[in-house]
């Protein structure tokens, strides 16, 4: 599922300036209805956000912020998404590799594997993880409702984010620049560093952005994990649901607002990437 | 390679943005030392397995421990089976409208010129980086009948949003979004319009031209698409759940049900449904990762 | 006149990409644009065929008024570099497609198809898939592709560019005995002056946005309007500060009449059946001339490097005073 990701090298810069058309009638027409129901859909509910958030004030969005629960919060939440992308960039690197370089028995399944968080839906990997760390986990340890199940679970669902996005790069990268290499006399572990690591650089850049974004926005897999618990492991979105719950919508804006802000500087941070990609790639 | 491509499939011709390449089998310098490739091996495969593999073969397991008539028992609980059919309804209508405005607007973003369209590109990723309880709560913002921007005005015209279908079908389209454009944008672009110059040069117009020429060459990204945003629809958990109510029997869904069976300690309904749900996921990954190897080879 | 150009100006951003082009291309004709890449060529063929418009001029065609004309209503073949094959259908399909666009009935497209998969030699192949075509098959399913809506042009864009140079050079045979056997007229693109030079009855030389010259293939040679024309239509060497071909220059190895320049042959290199000297001149600032002699010649005066020779302009020699460049 290349659901994520950011194009592998060479795809954008396909585009032909020529031949691309402006505007005509029909197509001006569709533009206007598509936009009116991205804006219907996306642009007004998210600046009704930002404007909720805005209307607290600044002393009242301060006073939300730093009350100690949602401090809390937000802490765990920025703390655990970090070590998850950290986790990912090795991990995700090292499948990467294996799942390009390595050819074995059952690598297909792998494969598919990677995939699965991405197809569950939320709630389902909350109970898988449930069944194997739970209250009756045949391996015998319990971490429902601790720090580690949020770990675990957002570990989970960032899976796929780095191995999807550093496999096609370490696909396409040519062989004979590493033999170029060997043969000015790098030793393997020197070729890895100096020569493929930085052309994996921004994909990995890419892939942990991605999966950072996704850890600090997880909601479903932690509802029957983490039990949700104040102060100990309730994180940002459940502390959202929480607010507006209790119908304090201006609350829920406030921590919606810096979630929505990190996703917007995450997606541009990615697009420059990409940009920067496609024109290495020329 | 003459003999290939005299029997290459005709699918296998379409060209694909997925540069997934099989690697050549590699020998000599270029290959790690026996000890790196099985520490490799082992780390990552042992993480892939205790992480995803192992729990999600768990998940069937429990849910078919009390036999396959039990789980079709619970199942066919009269809440169970409303949750069903309410994902299903919202998942159709979801995928179709993600269909129709992901195809207009990835034809629109690769084909034409328009200001803003950078922009644009860059806000139609925004909802693959934001948390769904933000996404619910920006729609309740806006849709609620009480003080919601425009929700009053559409309810005075009897038409409700939020905690009704409209709402939950608007969450689940919001989460869904990006994934046709994301298929189909590549796939264009790597295409080109040669084929469509070709055809207008020819004399066709321009709905003969998408039908014939362009629909055929996008349209395994356009089935990934919507086998994405299937899979991604049925699965929509958070931004439904708060423009949803969360009323059992009526604007419950199935992932919401996995949740209240769980928490009400009907660990067999949980388990039966959410198998369910895990199985749907797989099936779409399985047969997107069928009909992807197709259109690789080009 | 078949094609009449007048007046065109096309810009991309702020790039010129046609600067005030006028031409006339006539009926039944087969006429080159060419030209280095980025000269505008591909563009002007793309506004004659309605895929890009013209910032401002007009375009005629058959004394049709068709600025404004989308691509499907000019009744234009195109051939594209890259065969634009629809890669879904068949061989036959492609031919086909315009014939269905057309509404024509099921026989009689049938019946064209046949006729030009003849035509093009692909008779065995319509029912593959373009994919199972080589690039020279695929390009002339194009051309049959294109031709079979009976066009009232056929506008090539450098056709044979994407292909190995023996295909290339096949085709090219090919396409100009296709042009003599069917009379459409055809205008098709290329940066290869061999190939205009072979195959065109006309060329337009163009670059920078603007036509350099108009002509026959032995006008253009013979007479080339400007440097650019000569140089770009074979090799070239200053001799006095003239530009003369290679080949157009005389060698002897004592002074004969007095007019010739005194050198010494400073590098010999055979080619095949010619020999290439580089002379370098006695005269100081004069820069060493590339010399082209026949291995019969080089044999029969004892040509070698080092030897001291005296070289002048033949009297065939079209010398073009570079000045004239500035006139053109």
């Amino acid at each position: 599922m290349a659901a994520v990701g950011i194009a592998a090298p060479g795809s954008s810069r396909k585009r032909r300036a020529r031949g691309r058309r402006s505007l005509s009638a029909g197509s001006g027409l569709a533009l206007g209805a598509t936009m009116i129901w991205f804006s219907l859909l996306v642009l007004i509910p998210l600046a009704a956000v930002l404007i909720s958030a805005a209307d607290l004030g600044v002393g009242g969005f301060w006073d939300v912020v730093t009350q100690p629960q949602t401090l809390a919060a937000l802490r765990l939440t920025v703390v655990e998404s970090l070590g998850v992308t950290v986790l990912n960039i090795v991990m995700g690197t090292a499948l990467a590799w294996v799942l390009v370089r390595d050819r074995f028995w059952g690598k297909r399944l792998v494969d598919v594997v990677i995939d699965v968080p991405f197809a569950l839906p939320t709630i389902v990997a909350g109970l898988v993880l449930l069944s194997l760390y739970g209250p009756s986990s045949p391996l015998g340890l319990n971490i429902a409702n601790t720090r580690i199940a949020v770990f675990l679970a957002l570990a989970f669902v960032t899976l796929p984010f780095v191995v999807r996005t550093v496999q096609p790069v370490l696909e396409s990268l040519e062989r004979d620049v590493e033999e170029a290499a060997a043969s000015l006399g790098a030793s393997r572990l020197m070729t890895f560093r100096r020569v493929i690591l930085p052309s994996l650089v921004p994909a990995i850049v890419a892939g942990a952005a991605l999966a950072f974004a996704r850890a600090i926005s997880e909601y479903g897999s932690l509802v029957l994990l983490s039990g949700n618990l104040q102060y100990r492991t309730e994180v940002a979105s459940v502390r959202i649901y929480g607010f507006n719950q209790d119908g304090n919508r201006a609350s829920a804006s406030a921590i919606a607002a810096i979630l929505l802000v990190v996703a917007l500087l995450v997606i541009v941070a990615l697009d420059v990437i990409q940009r920067r990609l496609a024109r290495r790639g020329d | 390679m003459a003999t290939d491509t005299l029997t290459a499939d005709p699918s296998e011709a379409a060209p694909s943005a997925k540069r997934r390449r099989k690697a050549p089998p590699r020998s000599g310098y270029t290959r790690e030392p026996a000890g790196v490739r099985w520490a490799l091996r082992v780390i990552t495969i042992g993480y892939v397995v205790m992480l995803v593999a192992w729990p999600t073969y768990l998940v069937f397991q429990r849910a078919l421990e009390p036999g396959l008539g039990a789980v079709f028992d619970s199942l066919r609980e009269p809440e169970v089976g409303h949750a069903i059919y309410l994902t299903l309804y919202i998942t159709f209508f979801a995928v179709i409208i993600n269909l129709v405005f992901g195809l207009t607007i990835s034809l629109l973003l690769v084909r034409y010129d328009f200001p803003g369209k950078r922009v644009l590109s860059v806000l139609l990723d925004i909802p693959l980086s934001i948390s769904p309880v933000v996404v619910g709560l920006a729609l309740v913002l806006v849709y609620n009948g009480r003080d919601g921007w425009l929700g009053p005005s559409l309810e005075d015209a009897g038409f409700q949003v939020i905690f009704a279908s409209p709402g939950m079908i608007m969450a689940t389209v919001f989460v869904a979004l990006p994934l046709v454009i994301r298929e189909v944008v590549p796939v264009l672009e790597e295409i080109g319009d040669d084929q469509e110059q070709a055809a207008r040069s020819l004399g066709a117009n321009w709905g003969q031209t998408f039908r014939r020429v362009t629909l055929p060459g996008i349209k395994w990204a356009v089935v990934y698409g919507v086998v994405l945003s299937l899979a991604r629809s049925i699965g929509e958990f958070g931004a439904v759940k708060i423009v949803s109510g969360n009323i059992a029997g009526q604007t419950m869904t199935a992932s919401q049900q996995v949740e209240d069976a769980y928490q009400n300690f009907q660990q067999g309904t949980a388990y039966a449904l959410a198998a369910l749900l895990a199985f749907i996921a797989m099936a779409c990954l399985v047969v997107v990762s069928f009909l992807r190897p197709k259109d690789d080879q080009s | 006149m078949s094609i009449n150009v007048s007046g065109v100006n096309k810009k991309f951003d702020d790039f010129v990409a046609l600067d005030n082009v006028s031409v006339d291309l006539p009926t039944g004709q087969l006429t080159a644009l060419l030209g280095p890449s980025g000269g505008g060529k591909s563009t002007l063929l793309r506004i004659i065929a309605g895929l890009e418009d013209a910032d401002s001029g007009t375009v005629t065609i058959e004394g049709n008024e068709a600025t404004h004309l989308p691509p499907q209503k000019r009744n234009v073949g195109f051939v594209f570099q890259h065969y634009a094959a629809f890669k879904h259908m068949s061989v036959a399909k492609n031919v086909a497609f315009g014939l269905e666009i057309r509404k024509r009935s099921k026989a009689d497209t049938q019946k064209r198809v046949a006729e030009l998969l003849e035509l093009v030699h692909l008779s065995q192949f319509g029912h593959r898939l373009p994919s199972q075509l080589s690039g020279g098959q695929r390009q002339r399913m194009a051309l049959a592709r294109a031709l079979a809506v009976e066009p009232t042009v056929l506008l090539l864009d450098e056709p044979f560019g994407a292909l190995d140079a023996k295909v290339r050079k096949e085709l090219r045979d090919w396409l100009r005995r296709l042009h003599d056997e069917v009379h459409v007229t055809t205008v098709f693109v290329t940066h290869d002056q061999e190939e205009a030079l072979e195959v065109a009855d006309e060329i337009v030389v163009i670059n920078e946005g603007r036509i350099e010259q108009i002509g026959t293939p032995d006008e253009l040679y013979d007479q080339p309007a400007s440097d650019f024309v000569m140089s770009f239509l074979g090799p070239v060497t200053t001799l006095d500060g003239k530009l003369v071909r290679p080949h157009d220059i005389d060698v002897h190895t004592r002074p004969e009449d007095g007019t010739g320049k005194k050198g010494r042959i400073s590098r010999l290199l055979r080619v095949g059946f010619e020999v290439r000297l580089t002379v370098s001149l006695e005269e100081v600032g004069h820069p060493d001339v590339e010399v082209t002699v026949t291995r019969a010649n080089q044999r029969h005066l004892g040509l070698e490097e080092g030897l001291p020779v005296w070289i002048s302009a033949t009297n065939e020699a079209a010398l073009e005073p570079s000045v004239q460049a500035a006139q053109a």
